[in-house]
């Protein structure tokens, strides 16, 4: 099978190559050039045509939350936003934290064929914070790295033990920073928007405790850290200095927290419940800026399909988090707008950095990786809205809203997972 | 950010949320017509026909009887019918969704929504998914906002004081889990009251609390040196002792309204309490019945402003 993406707008951060031209696919890889005639050419003039999506945080929701969401519809949103390669927080019921559930998650989505998975498996059983998971054998079974999702490992004894032992077998850690005492009953940023409207705060130092906390065991330790969904100015700032000192670490960023503040809650708008929650506009900026400067290694979706019952709730009683798949690339766009940063660079952070992070051949359109391609156009507009959401989650903060980039094509190993 | 949704096309009272957000003159409008209504409360025949007709839901989802009752008289002096839900007793405790148990008391035709709810924002959720000739009061939702209870203190003040714009109002105790104090603050600064103070130790000051337009004084002394009006808040007695307080009794020391501290407010200063007061904690008894005390007086305004702003939203007055 050969296919030709002709005459588009080729833009490879791994490469630095930003130019019109061609992609050529052969047996669902990239090649140098066509040999012969392609069995299809997709028309890519006057579009965008980049590696696909690569996204570390995609909630799909199976198994146990059937009712919020599929497999089948989740990843289908992800073809529909370009989301090629994902990975899998071990958030699941029960969670991820045995190999036969890893293995079979990961048959019957990669049976779906329209993207590549990456569970990470659970950092201990049931996400309780008590015992270590079978690391290995998880491992094994397909876990690319572990996880307490947004569990939290309350006794710091289990935390230092089980960084240890990661490290040990050079597994990945991924963890968010929040010490669950500082964020006991909380449900908002704890500042003058969460005082107004009388919410229990989680203060900005939830984040920052903990993660001192982090970076001391992996300065104890040497695991691999990967932090996930740093919110504050403060986090940014240590993770800044972390960084310099030469610390393992690396970490992402959910995509509302570089656009939108506590600001946003207006009145209880239970789509802005998210965990962590929306901090204050400084924060956003920074972890904007943080972002840009490299600080921050990516930008992820963070996506979490909950269903209506879920989100017509008072603002405190609602659960937490929004659909992000067929979000991430619009919102990427628009945070590389604000930052005025070139198509390659913006596009950097959903694809060449989180493909690292997940030691994964994807994010570059490179001979002989697999060719996971999206072809969009990065001008066009549309509104989100419920019903042209694919996602079975139909939850987010922009519904309503008007976003531009329109994925016109997404390819998975060389095959049309999408077009419109 | 959506239209204030208490309002409605033509910025009259769709719902009573909260205080914040109401324009100067509607809050004058709502202790104006209570003012009108507290000649009725005095007749013989206490009654108003304004709502005739009219069904009043009053939904507690959080248990109340003080708030609850004053709504209940409320009503029935402008002549509506009064259905009392004790929802955290029944449909909640089944399973059924906050929006369900609404629409269903909304297929039995009712007017107005008295709603009280320890989640704040509940009456928010409410208020969107009512239909439009259907009004929501909000009678109390979590830390958020009591909105009658600050117009009934507002009421109070104004009763005694007669102008805002020259007062000294200090606000004493848990302000942080105090929606009395949250609303009674929008009220006061937006009345344009040149100094509100908010008295407590910064385990119960909110994060921020300046923002809202406040002094924030930890020592009862200077705080209430000067004060025209002095508002004690109830400590519940869960946050007595635990990570907030050690114990009633030091509370009491530091912040307990006695006579002695109350001396440092001016001779002619007023002293309200939203009730149910705990004597001994945060305010003696002897200042509770004493000469500056108003807490009885604010009670029986209560009705009226309740009245005022079911008659307001409800009643085309």
């Amino acid at each position: 099978m050969k296919l030709l993406v002709k005459g588009g707008r080729v833009v490879d951060p791994a490469s630095g190559r930003d130019a019109v031209g061609d992609v050529a696919i052969e047996d669902g890889r990239f090649v140098e050039s066509a040999a012969g005639k392609p069995d299809r050419v997709l028309d890519a003039k006057g579009l965008v045509v980049a590696p696909g999506l690569v996204d570390l945080a995609a909630r799909l929701r199976e198994p146990g939350y059937e009712y919020k969401a599929t497999l089948e519809s989740e990843m289908e949103a992800a073809a529909a936003g370009g989301v090629t390669s994902l990975a899998i927080p071990p958030d699941t019921d029960p969670p991820l934290d045995e190999p036969g559930l890893v293995d079979m998650l990961r048959r019957r989505a990669e049976a779906l064929l329209l993207a590549h998975v990456y569970p990470v498996g659970a950092l201990t059983v049931k996400l309780e914070g008590r015992q270590l998971t079978e690391m290995a054998e998880l491992a094994e079974a397909g876990c690319v790295a572990f996880s307490q999702a947004d569990a939290p490992v309350v006794d710091t004894q289990v935390l230092w033990r089980a960084m240890q032992y990661a490290a040990t077998f050079g597994y990945p850690v991924w963890l968010r920073a929040e010490d669950p005492w500082l964020a006991k009953g909380g449900v908002a940023h704890d500042g003058e928007v969460a005082t107004r409207m009388g919410l229990a705060g989680i203060p900005a130092f939830a984040e920052t405790v903990a993660l001192g906390a982090l970076l001391e065991l992996v300065r104890a330790t040497g695991a691999r850290l990967h932090v996930c969904r740093v919110s504050s100015a403060a986090g940014v700032a240590m993770l800044r200095r972390a960084r310099h000192d030469g610390l393992p670490i690396t970490c992402d960023v959910g995509i509302h927290h570089v656009h939108l503040s506590d600001l946003d809650l207006g009145y209880f708008d239970s789509q802005c419940r998210l965990a962590p929650p929306l901090r204050s506009a400084r924060d956003r900026d920074a972890l904007a800026a943080g972002l840009a400067d490299g600080t921050i290694d990516c930008l992820v979706s963070d996506h979490t399909p909950v269903d209506e019952d879920g989100k017509h709730l008072p603002f405190a009683e609602a659960e937490p988090g929004a659909t992000g798949l067929e979000l991430l690339l619009p919102l990427a766009l628009k945070w590389g707008m604000q930052r005025k940063l070139s198509l390659a660079q913006t596009l950097a952070r959903v694809t060449l950095a989180p493909a690292r992070i997940l030691g994964a051949q994807a994010g570059r359109i490179a001979p002989g990786a697999p060719a996971d391609l999206v072809v969009f156009d990065p001008e066009a507009p549309f509104r989100v809205s419920a019903s042209t959401l694919r996602s079975q989650g139909k939850n987010s903060p922009f519904l309503g809203v008007e976003l531009a980039g329109r994925v016109r094509a997404t390819l998975v190993a060389g095959r049309v997972v999408y077009e419109a | 950010m959506p239209r204030n949704p208490q309002l409605n096309a033509n910025g009259e009272l769709q719902h009573l949320l909260s205080i914040e957000g109401l324009p100067r003159e509607l809050i004058a409008k709502i202790l104006d017509t209570a003012e009108s209504f507290a000649g009725v409360t005095e007749r013989d025949i206490k009654k108003v026909p304004l709502l005739r007709g009219k069904s009043v839901f009053n939904l507690f989802f959080e248990g109340s009887t003080r708030t609850r009752t004053t709504f209940e008289i409320a009503a029935k002096r402008l002549s509506a019918d009064v259905i009392n839900l004790n929802v955290a007793a029944s449909s909640t405790s089944k399973g059924e969704s906050l929006l369900d148990t609404v629409a269903n008391l909304s297929a039995m035709q009712a007017d107005i929504f008295v709603v009280r709810h320890g989640s704040s924002g509940a009456p928010y959720l409410i208020s969107r998914h009512v239909k439009p000739h259907e009004h929501v009061v909000n009678a109390g939702d979590g830390r958020h906002a009591h909105p009658t209870q600050g117009l009934l203190d507002l009421y109070t003040i104004r009763h005694y004081k007669k102008d805002f714009s020259n007062l000294v109002v200090a606000i004493v105790g848990d302000v942080l889990h105090s929606r009395v104090a949250r609303s009674l603050i929008h009220g006061l600064t937006t009345l344009g009251v040149p100094e509100v103070r908010v008295i407590g130790p910064q385990t119960l000051i909110p994060t921020g609390a300046a923002a809202l337009g406040v002094r924030v004084f930890h020592a009862m002394a200077e705080g209430l040196k000067d004060a025209d009006v002095v508002v004690m808040l109830r400590l519940q007695s869960e946050r007595m002792s635990g990570a907030l307080l050690p114990s009633a009794q030091e509370f009491n020391k530091h912040y307990g309204l006695t006579a002695e501290k109350l001396a440092r407010a001016r001779p002619d200063a007023i002293v309200m309490h939203p009730g149910p007061m705990n004597r001994g904690v945060e305010i003696d008894s002897a200042v509770a019945d004493g000469p500056h005390s108003v807490i009885l007086p604010q009670v029986t305004f209560g009705i009226a402003v309740r009245m005022a702003v079911m008659s307001m939203v409800a009643g085309g007055a």
